[in-house]
C-alpha cells in the first residue's frame, strides 16, 4: 500500500517534470494557409494543434501583399509571434519557394516542431521541408500524445497508428477536422518581417527549378466550404446524373450546408472532383452528414466516418453505409430527398 | 528521355485489413498484395509517353523484400523496359525511400520521375516531395494532366488542389506525383506478362547505394479504429426529421 502510494507520487512528480519540460522546450512553427486576403480556417485548426504542445507558437505567413493576413494572425488566440515574408512570387504557394524559407527559419529560431494543415497546400510542401532538414514527416496527425508521440490514421482510416519521433525537428501535417479552430481574438503577437534573408532564398530556388505558376481555376460557391461545413449533403452513383444533384443542392440550402460527392459520382462525371469526400478526396467531420445514394465503400468511409451524426438514404438494405449510419432510410432517394426537404422547411 | 517510375507493393486495395493482436502492425500474412493503385497510374502515364515517342526508356523501381519483384514484373508487363529492386527486409519510411531514389537518380540521370501521390498502406503522401527536395528539382504533385514541351526540356502539369485546379510549368528534370484522374491504367496482356517474366531485373541493396536507412520514426502501436454503432433504420421521412430533432440538429 505504502509502496503503491509512493510509486504514484513518483509518477506524479515525473508527470509534472515532463509537463514543465514540454512547456519550456517546445516551440512550434505553423505555416499559415491563406489566399493573401483571409486566413484559411485550416490554419486556425493547426494553431490549436500546435498549442497542445504547451510551448510557444510562431506563425509564418508567406504571400504577396498579405499584410492583412499577418495582422489578423497576431490577434489569434495562442499565437506568440508572426513572421511575414512578402514577395511577388509568393502570390501562389509554390513548394519550391516556401520550403527553403521554412527550413531556414526553423534552424534560425530553433523550432522543435513545424506544422501545417493537411490540405493540398500543406501536403505539397511539408515533406519537401522535412527532406531539406533531413528528418521524417508525419502526415495527417489526429492526436498529439506528447512532444514526440503522434497519432495518425493509416490504411484509409482502417487502422490507427501511434508513432514516436527522435528526429531533431518534428515536421507534420495536421488533420484539421481533428482539432478545433483557434479563436480569431485574444492574441497579442507582433509581426516581424523576414524579407531580407528570405527573398534571396526564394529567388535562388525558383531559378534553380525553373518553376512557374501558369493558371488556376478555383470554383466559387455560395455554400459553405466542405471541410468546415456544419452540414454536408453528399451524393453517390445512385443520383444517376449531374442534373439530379440539384435535389441535393436544394436540401443543402435548406440546412445551410455544403454538397459533397463520393468518388463514384465524381468518376461518373456527375460533379467536379473538388467535391469528392474520401481517402483520396477531402476528409470531413461535420455535425450532420447525409449520404444519399452512396453505398459506403471503405475509401468513402475514410473521409466521413468521424461525422457526428450520419444519415444514409439508400434503396439497398445491404449497403455498407447503413453499418455506420445513425439513421438509415431504406427507399428511393428521388422520392425521399424532396420529401425530406419539404418536411425540414416546415419544421423550421 | 528516360523516365523513372517508383512502384510499391501494398495490400490490395480491396482486401480487408486485420490489425495484429499485439498491436505491432497490420497482418500481411496470406493477404492479397498488389501494386499501389497510384503507382499503376504512374506506370501507365510513362508508357503512354513512350508510345507517343516522347520517352525512350521507362525504368520501374521498387524497394523492399524479394517478393516486391512481382510489382516490377507487373510494371514490365504494362510496358516498362527495365526493373530495379533495392532489396532490404528492414522497414523503409518515405525519407529512406527518397534517399535511395536520390542515389539512383544521381547515377542514372532520368529526365523525369513519375510516381503515385501516396501509397494506400501508410497514406503518407511524402516520397515525391522529399525526393524533389533532396534533388533540388521542381515538383508537381497531384497531377491530373501532363504535357511535355516539344523541345522536351520542360513540362506543364495540371494539379488537383483544394477548390479546383492549377497549372504549373517547370524545367526538366522534374518530379511528378499522380492523382487518380490522370489516366485509366490498362490491363496487361497475357503475352506481355509472359515476356515480362524473362526480363533480367537489377538488384541492389541500400549498402550498394551508400544510403543509411533512417530509423528515427518508430511505430509505438497500431490499433483498430473506434467502431461506430450505426445500424438503426427508419421507414418514413418524418422519422428522419424526428431523429434530427432528437440530436438537436434542427
Amino acid at each position: 500500500m505504502m509502496f503503491n502510494r509512493l510509486h504514484s507520487k513518483t509518477t506524479l512528480v515525473k508527470n509534472i517534470l515532463n509537463y514543465s519540460n514540454r512547456s519550456y522546450s517546445t516551440s512550434c512553427l505553423v505555416v499559415a494557409e491563406h489566399d493573401n486576403q483571409t486566413i484559411a480556417s485550416s490554419t486556425l485548426n493547426t494553431i490549436t494543434a500546435a498549442s497542445k504542445l504547451g510551448g510557444k507558437v510562431s506563425v509564418l505567413v508567406l504571400g504577396n501583399k498579405c499584410n492583412g493576413v499577418s495582422d489578423a494572425l497576431t490577434k489569434v488566440q495562442g499565437v506568440s509571434s508572426v513572421v511575414a515574408v512578402d514577395h511577388p512570387s509568393l502570390e501562389h504557394p509554390l513548394a519550391e519557394a516556401i520550403s527553403p524559407v521554412v527550413a531556414e527559419l526553423s534552424k534560425k529560431e530553433n523550432h522543435s516542431h513545424i506544422f501545417a494543415p493537411a490540405s493540398s497546400f500543406g501536403k505539397n510542401f511539408v515533406p519537401r521541408v522535412a527532406a531539406l532538414l533531413d528528418v521524417n514527416a508525419i502526415s495527417e496527425i489526429t492526436k498529439i500524445n506528447d512532444a514526440d508521440t503522434f497519432v495518425r490514421p493509416i490504411y484509409a482510416g482502417n487502422a490507427i497508428c501511434t508513432v514516436k519521433s527522435s528526429d531533431s525537428f518534428k515536421v507534420g501535417t495536421i488533420r484539421t477536422t481533428a482539432f478545433e479552430k483557434a479563436s480569431l481574438s485574444g492574441g497579442s503577437a507582433s509581426v516581424v518581417s523576414a524579407n531580407d534573408w528570405a527573398a534571396p532564398l526564394i529567388e535562388k530556388s525558383l531559378s534553380e527549378t525553373g518553376i512557374k505558376w501558369d493558371s488556376g481555376e478555383i470554383k466559387k460557391s455560395e455554400r459553405p466550404e466542405l471541410t468546415s461545413a456544419r452540414v454536408i449533403v453528399s451524393g453517390g452513383r445512385g443520383l444517376k446524373s449531374g442534373e439530379n444533384f440539384k435535389i441535393l443542392e436544394e436540401l443543402a440550402d435548406t440546412l445551410g450546408g455544403a454538397v459533397g460527392a463520393s468518388r463514384a459520382a465524381v468518376d461518373s462525371g456527375f460533379v467536379s472532383n473538388d467535391l469528392q469526400i474520401g481517402q483520396t478526396g477531402k476528409v470531413v467531420a461535420p455535425e450532420l452528414y447525409i449520404a444519399v445514394g452512396i453505398s459506403g465503400a471503405i475509401q468513402h468511409l475514410a473521409g466521413m466516418k468521424d461525422s457526428k451524426v450520419i444519415v444514409a438514404i439508400n434503396k439497398d438494405t445491404e449497403a455498407p453505409i447503413f453499418q455506420v449510419a445513425d439513421v438509415g432510410y431504406v427507399g428511393d432517394l428521388f422520392k425521399a430527398v424532396p420529401e425530406l426537404n419539404d418536411a425540414l422547411k416546415k419544421a423550421k | 528521355m528516360k523516365i523513372f517510375v517508383p512502384v510499391k507493393r501494398v495490400i490490395d486495395y480491396a482486401a480487408k485489413i486485420r490489425v495484429r493482436p499485439d498491436k505491432s502492425g497490420v497482418d500481411t500474412n496470406g493477404v492479397r498484395m498488389s501494386t499501389n493503385p497510384f503507382d499503376e497510374i504512374a506506370i501507365e502515364e510513362a508508357v503512354r509517353l513512350k508510345e507517343k515517342g516522347i520517352a525512350k526508356e521507362v525504368v520501374a523501381i521498387t524497394m523492399g523484400p524479394k517478393a516486391s519483384e512481382e510489382v516490377l514484373r507487373s510494371s514490365l508487363a504494362i510496358g516498362a523496359d527495365q526493373g530495379v529492386i533495392v532489396n532490404t527486409d528492414k522497414p523503409l519510411n518515405p525519407l529512406s525511400v527518397a534517399k535511395l531514389l536520390q542515389k539512383l537518380a544521381e547515377t542514372e540521370k532520368p529526365n523525369l520521375i513519375i510516381m503515385g501521390k501516396q501509397a494506400i498502406d501508410d497514406d503518407c503522401n511524402q516520397t515525391a516531395q522529399m525526393l524533389a527536395g533532396l534533388l533540388k528539382w521542381p515538383q508537381a504533385t497531384f497531377a491530373s494532366k501532363i504535357e511535355i514541351s516539344e523541345s522536351k526540356d520542360s513540362v506543364k502539369v495540371t494539379r488537383e488542389i483544394d477548390g479546383g485546379l492549377e497549372t504549373l510549368s517547370m524545367k526538366l528534370p522534374a518530379i511528378i506525383s499522380c492523382d487518380l484522374r490522370l489516366n485509366e491504367p490498362r490491363y496487361a496482356k497475357l503475352a506481355n506478362i509472359m515476356k515480362a517474366k524473362k526480363v533480367q531485373l537489377t538488384t541492389k541493396t541500400p549498402e550498394d547505394l551508400g544510403v543509411q536507412l533512417n530509423e528515427n520514426l518508430k511505430i509505438v502501436s497500431v490499433e483498430e479504429p473506434a467502431k461506430r454503432s450505426g445500424g438503426s433504420k427508419v421507414t418514413t421521412v418524418d422519422d428522419i426529421v424526428a431523429s434530427l430533432k432528437k440530436h438537436s440538429l434542427i
